[in-house]
């Protein structure tokens, strides 16, 4: 493994470069632009929704952002992934390198990304009177989950998008889904313990609640959020790396 | 001597049918009216060769004969349904040129790209990159996109950065009758000091004049199956007969130089 690491080292961070590259087309508006337009959304959806919870709760504003952050990176990551294969099929149908570095590479830029809005939602927080307490620290945990989830959903939406071409609009409107029951906006409170628990089936959901106790109510979660966290991760890899092993030599059938 | 590359055996099944490009919907339809057809197609059937340090093996047939099918076998693209390869050294493969390079990355950018997907390390990069523009004559374009130089310079790249590294096995497929006659020369040039420098060369082109000028052995291939292989003066007479229409060339070459009869891969 280490030695696989070193002997593909230099060709991923080509790789991130070129990703870079071409994604904000070497202007410097456009890596400003990756960071307006989830402020932009957030401003919309403040402007939308404050009126019908913001008066109740408060903090609604960082309510909204973290739900915002963790879903923006989740839909980011999982569509720009997607094509990681399919767009590099020229190279890997004449060059023997491991498949998963496009996508490696292709979930850089959006981490990063991630990165710099979350250093906004901190900002935010202490702007809105958040306090600040040691157990921020703790927010590590689920943004290792997330980037697990989101590599393994990843893999496995990369292969299906080589076998299915249509795959995009499919997961278009999953997200959609996912987005509305990740209560993004909302709280689920008015739902009865039942259909609260409901909610945590959703992966999404369950790491932007992670982030809302810590934040927010200033705890941390218990050991079981802790356990499903990291489970919903490990199955999204598991599932993503016995695809990319099982169809390894196939993809090139189908490109 | 020291074999560095051995094939031995290999079949290779392909699939091929009208599932590219499809979307779930057209599967599911096709799948429930019974019209979803994968087809296989035997493109190599039973080929043995061994190379040695300092071999060129030259790879002749007509359009798909399996030429390429097997050189992504030997690179490592596909693997076989049946048989193995051994390789003992790196290979550089330049396989379909100006395939895998970025229209809007620069030259530079793509060939530090290229050198890394050719598992150079970045040191490496950093030393051969000039020597590698100065052979590609590319001076004055290193900060232009790449899309727009002609074909010819986009291939003078790829030869240069896939050369100048002193690979153990490189594979060229149809490479050498790119560029104008200059760089032709040049190139040839600089494959002779390769094939010199010990390394073991596999070659596919359609110019006979090429093979025979450079290699020490060759490959016949003709729909999958090894017609031929190893003088290369006999077998690309015989080839350039067959091509010309006379049929009984295939069998004479098949008596002559059958794999089965062959001794050569023993070296000498």
């Amino acid at each position: 493994m280490l030695q696989k690491i070193r002997q593909y080292h230099f060709l991923f961070s080509e790789l991130v470069k070129r990703d870079f590259t071409k994604k904000y087309k070497r202007t410097v508006l456009g890596m400003a632009w990756s960071i307006l337009s989830p402020l932009m959304t957030l401003l919309i959806m403040w402007l939308v929704f404050s009126n019908f919870f913001g008066n109740s709760m408060k903090h609604y504003v960082i309510y909204l952002f973290t739900g915002q952050l963790v879903f923006a990176y989740f839909t980011d990551s999982t569509n720009l992934c997607m094509n990681a294969l399919v767009n590099n099929a020229s190279i890997f149908t004449k060059v023997n390198v491991p498949k998963y570095l496009f996508l490696l590479s292709q979930n850089v830029s959006s981490l990063i990304n991630f990165g710099l809005t979350l250093i906004l939602l901190f900002v935010f927080s202490a702007v809105d009177g958040v306090t600040f307490t040691w157990k921020f620290l703790t927010l590590l945990y689920p943004i290792t989950c997330l980037v697990c989830f989101n590599v393994g959903m990843g893999m496995i939406l990369s292969a299906f998008f080589v076998f299915f071409r249509d795959m995009q609009y499919l997961w278009g409107v999953v997200t959609q889904l996912l987005m509305w029951m990740s209560a993004i906006f909302y709280t689920i409170e008015g739902f009865s313990y039942k259909i609260q628990l409901l909610f945590l089936a959703n992966p999404i959901y369950l790491y932007i609640r992670y982030f809302r106790k810590v934040i927010l109510d200033g705890v941390i979660p218990t050991p079981q959020f802790h356990l499903l966290g990291a489970a919903y991760a490990l199955i999204a890899l598991a599932l993503g790396t016995y695809v990319y092993r099982k169809y390894n030599h196939e993809f090139l059938y189908y490109v | 001597m020291r074999s560095v590359l051995k094939v031995s055996d290999v079949t290779i099944r392909y699939k091929y049918g009208d599932f590219r490009d499809i979307g779930l919907k057209e599967w599911t339809l096709r799948h429930l009216t019974h019209r979803y057809h994968v087809e296989h197609f035997l493109a190599v059937k039973n080929v043995s060769f061994e190379l040695f340090e300092g071999d060129m093996l030259g790879i002749i047939g007509s359009n798909g004969a399996g030429k390429s099918t097997l050189l992504k076998a030997v690179t490592g693209v596909m693997v076989p349904t049946s048989g193995t390869i051994e390789r003992n050294g790196r290979i550089s493969a330049l396989l379909e040129l100006a395939s895998g390079f970025d229209g809007e990355l620069t030259v530079k950018e793509n060939a530090y790209l290229r050198g890394a997907m050719l598992g150079y390390t970045k040191k490496f990069m950093n030393e051969a990159y000039d020597q590698i523009i100065d052979f590609a004559e590319l001076k004055d374009f290193e900060e232009r996109p790449f899309k727009q130089l002609s074909s010819g310079m986009q291939s003078r790249l790829a030869f240069s950065i896939a050369s100048l590294v002193k690979p153990e096995i490189l594979i060229l497929d149809e490479v050498l009758s790119v560029g104008d006659g200059a760089f032709q020369e040049k190139s040839a040039a600089k494959m002779m000091e390769i094939i010199k420098s010990g390394a073991v060369t596999i070659l596919v082109s359609h110019s006979i004049e090429q093979i025979e000028g450079l290699c020490t052995k060759v490959l016949w291939l003709n729909h999958g199956e090894a017609v031929a292989l190893g003088d290369t003066k006999g077998i690309c007479e015989l080839y350039q007969s067959f091509l010309s229409g006379n049929m009984e060339a295939l069998q004479e070459a098949s008596n002559r130089f059958g794999p089965a009869k062959e001794s050569l891969t023993q070296g000498e």
